[in-house]
């Protein structure tokens, strides 16, 4: 039993989105969708979030922003691609200043396509990254258990 | 007299009520948005997910001013329940918030410093009115002893009008409501990114939010003096206060430290201390 699904933050940033799936995404906070219930909290601060929402096909001019705002959160932490321009650069694969979809950049683990993504299409999206993000963190408890038992018979070879 | 009772049901019982509250706050905000809003546990689920997300720390002494901060602030809440000097709760009070402002400075981010000097102004902003509050206390009940002042048989807020309208006026800056919300606040308000816990996260953030808690009950409690004649009253009357300033905190934008500070000085200027000039001059002090 653990509450990370019962108290998923999210960071959204838009990465040369034209701005309609970013309205969308801000659409699920409002009255109507009211995300909140779920628990699910818009943070402006990647220090705080569990979940990065990217919408917009990523650009030379924020890449390393992208990168740098996925090193900041901390783990366990799922990265959902919102908008087709997020899942694979949409019209704007070919152009020649585009990354073409967050992948290129960052690990995503959900993809929400759709242009522009639909509010419930996107909460249905967060809605599996919340699984995913519960297997994440046994993974990681694992991993700390497996790296603490490794350690330990290097220790005693040595003796 | 110093109760130990009062000491141990505020360190057991005051994160449980506290979470209750910022729950029950969050449902109310919620509702007076025409929103379902989350579960009245939410923030118990908050702070266990925090507790659960890995620990990343700008650097060691950000976590041991965190800790200290919470320390104290258990400190000051133990002491004003178990009945202690209302002096020394006050500067326990403002020693533990100095810690929250050491702890955003200790990391090298400005966002976190631009937080850390937005919480030195509403320190500043609150300090004079809470001294006030005390100095009032004492010249109605002869005693800074919380004890004495809680037995004290006379509702103290029938002296105290204009001191009480001041400390609710400030109670909105320590609640972290709006318009006074300007260091960081609650729910999905963004302050410049989130202000003094901007540098925070995972079990450290956890552990600032469970202070919040402390601290809530710790402030709703001084509340509680101004009407401790009748126990029922004064919970009522506590009630009703802290659903006022969900009302202020809904209806309001958050204002500019400038008129913070003007305006919370003022008021302790005038209503605080004209309050004390006619308590002098009644003879009752």
């Amino acid at each position: 039993m653990t509450y990370l699904s019962k108290s998923p933050w999210i960071l959204h940033y838009d990465a040369t989105s034209c701005n309609g799936c970013d309205i969308e995404v801000l659409a699920c906070l409002t009255p109507m969708y009211d995300v909140e219930r779920f628990g699910i909290i818009n943070t402006g601060n990647p220090k705080h979030a569990d979940i990065f929402v990217i919408t917009g096909s990523v650009n030379e001019q924020n890449r390393e922003v992208v990168k740098n705002l996925y090193e900041q959160i901390p783990n366990p932490k799922v990265v959902v691609a919102v908008g087709i321009c997020a899942t694979s650069g949409g019209v704007f694969r070919e152009c020649y200043n585009v990354a073409g979809g967050i992948d290129k950049i960052i690990p995503v683990d959900v993809y929400v396509p759709g242009c522009a993504a639909r509010p419930e299409s996107i909460i249905d999206g967060i809605v599996t990254a919340l699984g995913i993000l519960e297997k994440k963190r046994t993974e990681m408890i694992s991993g700390l258990k497996e790296t603490q038992q490794a350690e330990l018979p290097q220790g005693g070879e040595a003796e | 007299m110093i109760s130990l009772v009062g000491i141990i049901a505020f360190i057991l019982l005051a994160p449980v009520i506290g979470g209750i509250i910022a729950g029950v706050d969050r449902k109310i905000t919620a509702h007076m948005q025409g929103r379902v809003g989350p579960s009245i546990l939410q923030p118990f689920y908050d702070v266990g997910k925090l507790f659960e997300k890995e620990m990343t720390v700008a650097n060691d002494t950000q976590r041991f001013y965190v800790i200290s901060y919470f320390i104290f602030m258990i400190f000051t809440g133990a002491l004003f329940f178990a009945g202690g000097d209302l002096l020394l709760v006050i500067f326990a009070l403002t020693l533990a918030q100095v810690f929250l402002v050491l702890g955003a400075y200790s990391a090298n981010s400005p966002y976190s410093h631009i937080g850390a000097e937005r919480e030195l102004i509403q320190i500043m902003a609150y300090e004079p009115m809470v001294i006030l509050a005390a100095v009032g206390m004492y010249v109605v009940t002869k005693s800074f002893n919380v004890g004495t002042i809680a037995s004290y048989a006379n509702p103290l807020v029938l002296f105290l009008p204009g001191i009480f309208v001041g400390f609710i006026y400030i109670l909105t800056i320590k609640l972290r409501k709006s318009p006074f919300d300007i260091s960081t606040s609650h729910h999905a308000h963004q302050e410049i990114v989130k202000g003094v816990t901007t540098e925070f996260s995972g079990p450290t953030l956890g552990l600032i939010e469970v202070t919040h808690w402390y601290e809530t009950v710790f402030l709703l409690g001084f509340v509680y003096l101004f009407f401790a004649f009748n126990p029922l009253i004064a919970i009522i009357a506590v009630i009703f206060i802290y659903l006022f300033e969900l009302l202020i905190d809904n209806a309001s934008a958050r204002v500019k430290w400038q008129l913070l500070i003007k305006s919370s000085w003022m008021i302790a200027a005038i209503v605080g201390v004209l309050n004390l000039a006619v308590l002098y001059y009644l003879g009752v002090g």
